[in-house]
């Protein structure tokens, strides 16, 4: 047992710190909590291919460099920290480029990675369907052969990207007689083609990261299949793993939780600073707890993932509690910062840029997308604990 | 970054785990807790036979020389067995104590002793004030080549049957709290001293002790004159992660009873562990159980390595202290009204882990460690 990391990884985590806090003296770019998802900045993105920082697991004939998962939890985990704008290669990195090292034939790697490792695949995920959220295989979304291609008709919604997205990966039927698991497959292409009709949905921040996508008549070649053809569903259960397997379900807001720390040191009440009141610490050292706790399952995930195993259980495990943390974080914000947490970014008065409210409203959604708190502890009851289905 | 044991602590574990399943089925738990003692002589040296006192000592001293990680697998066993007696007391508060600032004579003295399960050790921190901050109004006043000990010790474990006692007590009233205590190795036969055993939920032998005139020869001060707070400090930490490794033990083993309970038992002609509800209950206790092992062997590896871990400490014991209610919640939740008789093996994980949430330092004191740290 040995809860440090190597000398190495530590050496790592100081060059990427060193990195983002040189972005930030120049001005590129401010910290902002879901930027993971919502910050979209092409140039940033291409400034951490540059790094040679996009797929650093993947394998070096596909132009990655290996390193472990614990690596990648401490580069994502610094990005978070700083609430660095990484939205735009963010989905490609941590699980379409993977998916295809695994899943992809030749051609698809030798095409398809290099524009992801150069930080030019904005990926959208074409999953939920307006029948189809936490019963993924219900999809009705179309992939009709006809000749070298297929016909996509049918609709995706909750599809994250924003306006820059410009590739999907789509998961839709193409055996619509077999049993409904068997009969899914998945796709990878860009949205620029004929039929693709992206419509923003603005969520409950104001914001938009999210879309409905409408498919009408696109064809699209038959390579952009990745692996095998109705095998979808087995493959994205995998994929999912790694979705809900990162350092994001807990540290989405982290800019908020230190600037909150900051705050309750420098804001003045009933003649001391918030961080010396006997019911205000507690509550902070709480979130700490709480924070510190979510962190070990984190590095937990990564280190099952260098073990070559699929973190089924254990990436459940962890974007349950890390949702539930940040749920928690801002709610505690706005309770700490009393009259002042409830006003939004654009209020005169609005303390440390109005973090608290966005989060607070955001939070909503972190334990609804990447599957439900409640598919979750499914998975945990059946996959860990062996409860049974019936 | 390693977060498994090493292949010889799963060996310990199996051993210990073996061992106490053999000896220790809950009608044995039952009787040693009802009895006068609270612990079984016969159990106890076989305990000591297996080199579990000495463990974590140096071998120059009848030990094993292994670690306070090592000890740790000893101790979630423990928790999982329902274990009664001074083994906490006897080699955590007393021994570990003695290993890391007793001097060489000290050391020669006790811990083969306490190794070879032939002395029981505890200690006397704890008084009225029921706090573990350095408010000691027990007092050692100097008197010819020795001190006198005057005061009442409160929540002292196994002092009834300790034989010795180490004694933090006030050596000077003038100096900040903190700068005027100091720990003596008291003889538990010592005239002037008296033990009441309390009656607690855990029925696990807290005691009022009473030091009246208690005569202490000055070469029993263990470390320095007025410098023991700094030690009850690393007191306070092993015994806090002790306790949290036990209460890693408590839950695991009541998470796998429900489990069981929840796949055997039927209503609505199916098995209650196939209601969603249940099965979230379920996958709650287990996120639980999991947060409290990891946080708590990252304190006991850091004290193991003798990194300095004040915060990780604080964030495994507040965590484990109120995970552990939510987790006996849950047990009792789902096993329904056959878990809360007293025939039933729940009950001495529901009461245990209550203890042991308040043992050495509750959630809201180490909220405030932990705010400390965090520079607030």
């Amino acid at each position: 047992m040995d809860f440090r990391l190597t000398d190495e990884q530590e050496k790592f985590r100081l060059e990427v710190r060193k990195f983002l806090e040189e972005e930030i003296k120049q001005g590129l770019w401010q910290p902002t909590c879901d930027a993971w998802i919502m910050g979209h900045d092409p140039e940033f993105t291409k400034r951490v291919a540059k790094q040679g920082w996009i797929g650093l697991t993947w394998p070096k004939e596909h132009g990655g460099q290996e390193r472990s998962f614990i690596d990648r939890l401490v580069l994502t985990e610094e990005m978070l920290r700083y609430g660095a704008p990484a939205a735009c290669h963010w989905f490609a990195d941590r699980q379409i480029g993977g998916a295809i090292v695994h899943y992809g034939t030749e051609e698809q790697k030798r095409e398809l990675l290099p524009i992801i490792l150069k930080g030019e695949a904005y990926v959208g995920l074409g999953m939920s369907e307006p029948d189809a959220g936490s019963d993924l295989a219900s999809l009705k979304t179309k992939a009709a052969e006809d000749g070298d291609d297929y016909i996509i008709d049918g609709q995706k919604t909750w599809t994250s990207g924003g306006s820059k997205m410009n590739w999907i990966y789509l998961v839709a039927r193409t055996d619509p007689d077999a049993p409904k698991h068997r009969g899914i497959s998945e796709f990878f292409f860009e949205t620029s083609l004929p039929g693709v009709d992206v419509q923003p949905i603005v969520d409950i921040t104001g914001g938009v990261h999210f879309n409905e996508v409408f498919f009408e008549n696109v064809r699209i070649p038959k390579k952009c299949l990745i692996g095998e053809k109705n095998k979808g569903f087995y493959q994205i259960l995998n994929q999912l793993d790694y979705e809900r397997s990162g350092m994001e379900r807990l540290m989405a807001n982290y800019p908020l939780f230190d600037a909150l720390i900051k705050y309750t040191r420098e804001t003045r009440r009933k003649g001391k600073p918030l961080a010396e009141d006997q019911v205000i610490r507690p509550k902070l050292a709480q979130l700490q707890i709480e924070f510190e706790i979510g962190r070990l399952h984190m590095y937990r995930v990564a280190k099952v993932m260098d073990e070559g195993r699929a973190p089924n259980w254990e990436s459940s495990m962890s974007k349950a509690y890390g949702t539930a943390f940040e749920q928690h974080l801002a709610s505690t914000a706005i309770e700490i910062m009393g009259l002042y947490g409830q006003l939004s970014p654009q209020s005169k008065w609005v303390p440390i840029q109005g973090m608290a409210y966005h989060s607070y409203l955001s939070s909503k959604g972190y334990s609804l997308q990447a599957g439900t708190t409640e598919v979750l502890k499914n998975i945990l009851a059946l996959r860990k604990l062996e409860l049974p289905n019936q | 970054m390693n977060l498994a044991l090493s292949e010889e602590q799963e060996m310990l574990r199996t051993m210990a785990r073996d061992f106490l399943t053999d000896k220790l089925p809950k009608a044995v738990v039952k009787e040693i807790e009802q009895s006068e003692l609270g612990y079984s002589a016969e159990l106890w040296q076989e305990m000591a036979g297996l080199g579990w006192m000495g463990l974590a000592f140096p071998e120059k001293y009848g030990g094993s020389g292994m670690s306070f990680l090592d000890l740790a697998v000893l101790f979630e066993e423990m928790g999982r067995a329902c274990l009664p007696g001074p083994y906490f007391s006897s080699v955590v508060l007393g021994g570990l104590t003695i290993a890391d600032i007793g001097s060489d004579e000290q050391k020669q003295e006790y811990l083969p002793q306490i190794a070879g399960g032939d002395i029981i050790f505890t200690l006397a921190l704890t008084e009225a004030s029921a706090s573990y901050d350095a408010d000691i109004e027990t007092r050692a006043t100097a008197d010819n080549d020795g001190y006198v000990i005057n005061g009442t010790k409160l929540f002292v474990s196994d002092a009834h049957i300790a034989d010795y006692m180490l004694v933090v007590a006030r050596t000077d009233e003038k100096a900040k709290p903190e700068k005027g205590l100091t720990i003596f190795i008291v003889d538990g036969k010592s005239q002037g001293i008296s033990s009441t055993v309390l009656k607690t939920i855990a029925n696990d032998k807290l005691c009022e002790v009473v030091f009246k005139q208690v005569k202490v020869p000055k070469e029993n001060i263990l470390g320095e004159l007025n410098q023991g707070w700094d030690e009850v400090q690393k007191i306070i930490q092993r015994a806090a992660v002790a306790k949290c490794c036990e209460m890693v033990g408590c839950i695991q083993q009541a998470l796998d009873m429900t489990v069981s309970y929840a796949k055997e038992r039927k209503q609505y002609d199916r098995p209650i562990g196939s209601f969603q509800v249940i099965q979230h209950y379920c996958a709650d206790m287990a996120t639980d159980v999991d947060g409290t092992r990891l946080s708590t062997y990252q304190a006991a590896w850091m004290l193991s390595e003798g990194l300095p871990c004040t915060r990780e400490v604080a964030i495994a014991k507040a965590w484990a202290g109120e995970a552990c209610q939510r987790v006996m919640a849950l047990a009792h939740q789902i096993h329904g009204a056959i878990g809360v008789t007293i025939d039933h093996d729940l009950q001495y994980y529901t009461r245990r882990a209550k203890a042991a949430e308040v043992s050495f330092g509750d959630a809201n004191f180490y909220r405030e460690v932990v705010a400390q740290e965090m520079g607030l």
